[in-house]
């Protein structure tokens, strides 16, 4: 069976790339799975005023996407490299004002993300009361329990990304994304507009008549464009594929300390295409 | 009794205090409590659960963020630890950054699951081994999350304790205030309030902190120092170099 829309599978990255427009708000899962490779390419295009939402948290491919100019906004729970230190270019770039931050709590991106995958404007969430990641965003409201009695709670917004774009292990002819243990990244392609996804290889036989495979896979129906890219977590890791490049991941986290170091690193590892690595 | 190591005594201080949970969840960047949480889990005979978020390793992995999250909400979670960039008397915690909001002076990641599961989990251990008035301050610039809440907010968690390099605080969430518990070996009550910006109650007599004794010390060498070394090898290779390759 090969009946799945001929644009479907495209190649290379860089076609995915320009289906990403500037001014798109861009869903990005923070485990494995994190597109480098697409996120370079989207460098490369010099995508502009993308919107950023981490889910729930990002690291290296937002602070390389806000280093490079390509972001106008970033809605998170946090940013950082981990073990590796701070976020050097999400942390100058809050403080400069040149992105604009909006702070959040990691279980309400997922709620807003939830409201969108159920097409509802809202969805309540505990915690949050007398913080001032509450106080800091106009758009999450208090209401009270209609259904209880003198009891406060928070009100999401619906996250509606335009795109959500991620890393997979591999994808088959007909579009269907096999996703492992990432089941969240089902919530992040149910509640996005469209999904791009890049993954490790494609595989000749449909993933969801294997019944073991069927509950880690995500339907092609939400599925907008594929390409393949070997290797397009790396530096970062894909569990079973590859483990993290400590030594290029400790390499970024240095140089990108100043903007100066970031600019060569940039030169050096993502304005020159390098085949497969690109 | 054996000598021990500053991070040994931590170890065995937090894993005191998670005796009574079934279920325990490590944040990012928590090697110590993650020891503690591990400690406890050996002394239980294997039968609490210890969840790692970011693990990739059974039986700690997480079956995801969401999950977690919902698991907190369903009160499946017994014990969680928190830190801060700065932490203030009235255990409200800062993780977002110094100055204005937003353009702050001094920016951090940011408030990760905080702002949620603080409210959730019953037992929050709040950990920071530096003790100076730079993290414990009076009053945190920025409330990632609150330490306290109105009688009427929903809240079945908070803030049990805050452990320090210096000393173990208790909160006491009626008075919505800490007071000095134990102060480390080698340390001194003067000491604590030269290094603690914050106002916080302090009995006539302050015991020392109970140091471990050999079976803990068995436990944390044989069985917890090679199992933290999964999710952080860094630390436990720092801490054991003779347990851990």
């Amino acid at each position: 069976m090969n009946d799945a829309p001929a644009s479907l599978l495209l190649d290379p990255v860089e076609a995915l790339a320009a289906r990403i427009a500037d001014g798109a708000k861009v869903a990005l899962f923070k485990d494995c799975g994190v597109p480098m490779a697409l996120g370079r390419a989207l460098v490369r295009r010099r995508a502009r005023d993308l919107h950023l939402v981490t889910v729930p948290t990002g690291g290296m491919l937002p602070d390389l996407l806000i280093g490079a100019g390509c972001v106008a906004t970033v809605e998170t729970a946090g940013v950082t490299l981990g073990e590796f230190g701070l976020a050097p270019r999400f942390i100058a770039a809050v403080k400069t004002g040149e992105v604009q931050i909006r702070d959040a709590t990691c279980p309400a991106i997922y709620a807003g993300l939830q409201a969108a995958e159920k097409g509802i404007p809202f969805m309540p969430l505990r915690g949050l009361l007398g913080s001032d990641v509450l106080a800091s965003r106009a758009d999450f409201k208090v209401i009270d329990n209609p259904f209880g009695e003198d009891d406060p709670i928070v009100c999401l917004p619906a996250i509606r990304p335009d795109c959500a774009i991620f890393h997979a292990p591999c994808a088959d002819r007909d579009g269907n994304v096999y996703i492992a243990r990432q089941a969240e990244m089902k919530i992040l392609a149910h509640a996005a507009r469209e999904s791009f996804v890049t993954v490790e290889r494609i595989v000749d036989f449909n993933l969801l008549e294997d019944d073991r495979l069927a509950p880690a896979t995500l339907n092609a129906l939400y599925v907008s464009a594929i390409a393949e890219a070997p290797g397009g977590a790396a530096p970062l890791n894909l569990p079973g594929h590859y483990d993290y490049d400590t030594d290029a991941i400790r390499a970024y986290a240095k140089a990108a300390a100043t903007p100066e170091g970031f600019r060569v690193w940039l030169a050096a590892h993502v304005l020159v295409q390098t085949g497969a690595a690109a | 009794m054996g000598s021990y190591t500053s991070e040994e005594l931590l170890i065995a201080t937090i894993a005191d205090m998670l005796e009574p949970a079934r279920h325990i969840a490590v944040g990012v960047l928590s090697p110590i409590p993650g020891s503690a949480a591990l400690l406890a889990r050996a002394r239980s005979g294997n039968t609490k659960k210890v969840s790692i978020i970011g693990s990739m390793e059974e039986p700690y992995r997480t079956d995801g963020g969401v999950d977690l999250f919902d698991c907190a909400a369903q009160g499946r979670i017994d014990a969680f630890f928190l830190s801060g960039g700065q932490i203030d008397g009235q255990a409200n915690i800062n993780l977002t950054g110094i100055g204005d909001y937003p353009r702050q002076d001094v920016r951090w990641s940011g408030a990760f699951g905080s702002a949620y599961l603080y409210f959730l989990v019953p037992r929050v251990i709040l950990f920071r081994e530096e003790h100076s008035r730079r993290v414990f301050v009076p009053q945190v610039d920025f409330i990632s999350a609150p330490g306290t809440s109105a009688p009427n907010v929903y809240r079945p968690g908070g803030p049990h304790a805050l452990v320090t390099g210096l000393c173990v605080f208790l909160f006491e969430r009626a008075r919505g205030r800490f007071r000095l518990a134990s102060v480390h070996p080698g340390h001194s009550v003067e000491e604590v309030r030269d290094e603690t910006g914050f106002d916080f109650d302090c009995p006539d007599h302050v015991p020392t902190t109970r140091t471990p004794d050999d079976a803990t010390l068995s436990l944390v060498r044989e069985r917890v120092a090679p199992a933290i070394a999964s999710p952080y090898p860094a630390f436990a290779r720092r801490v054991w170099p003779q347990a851990v390759a």
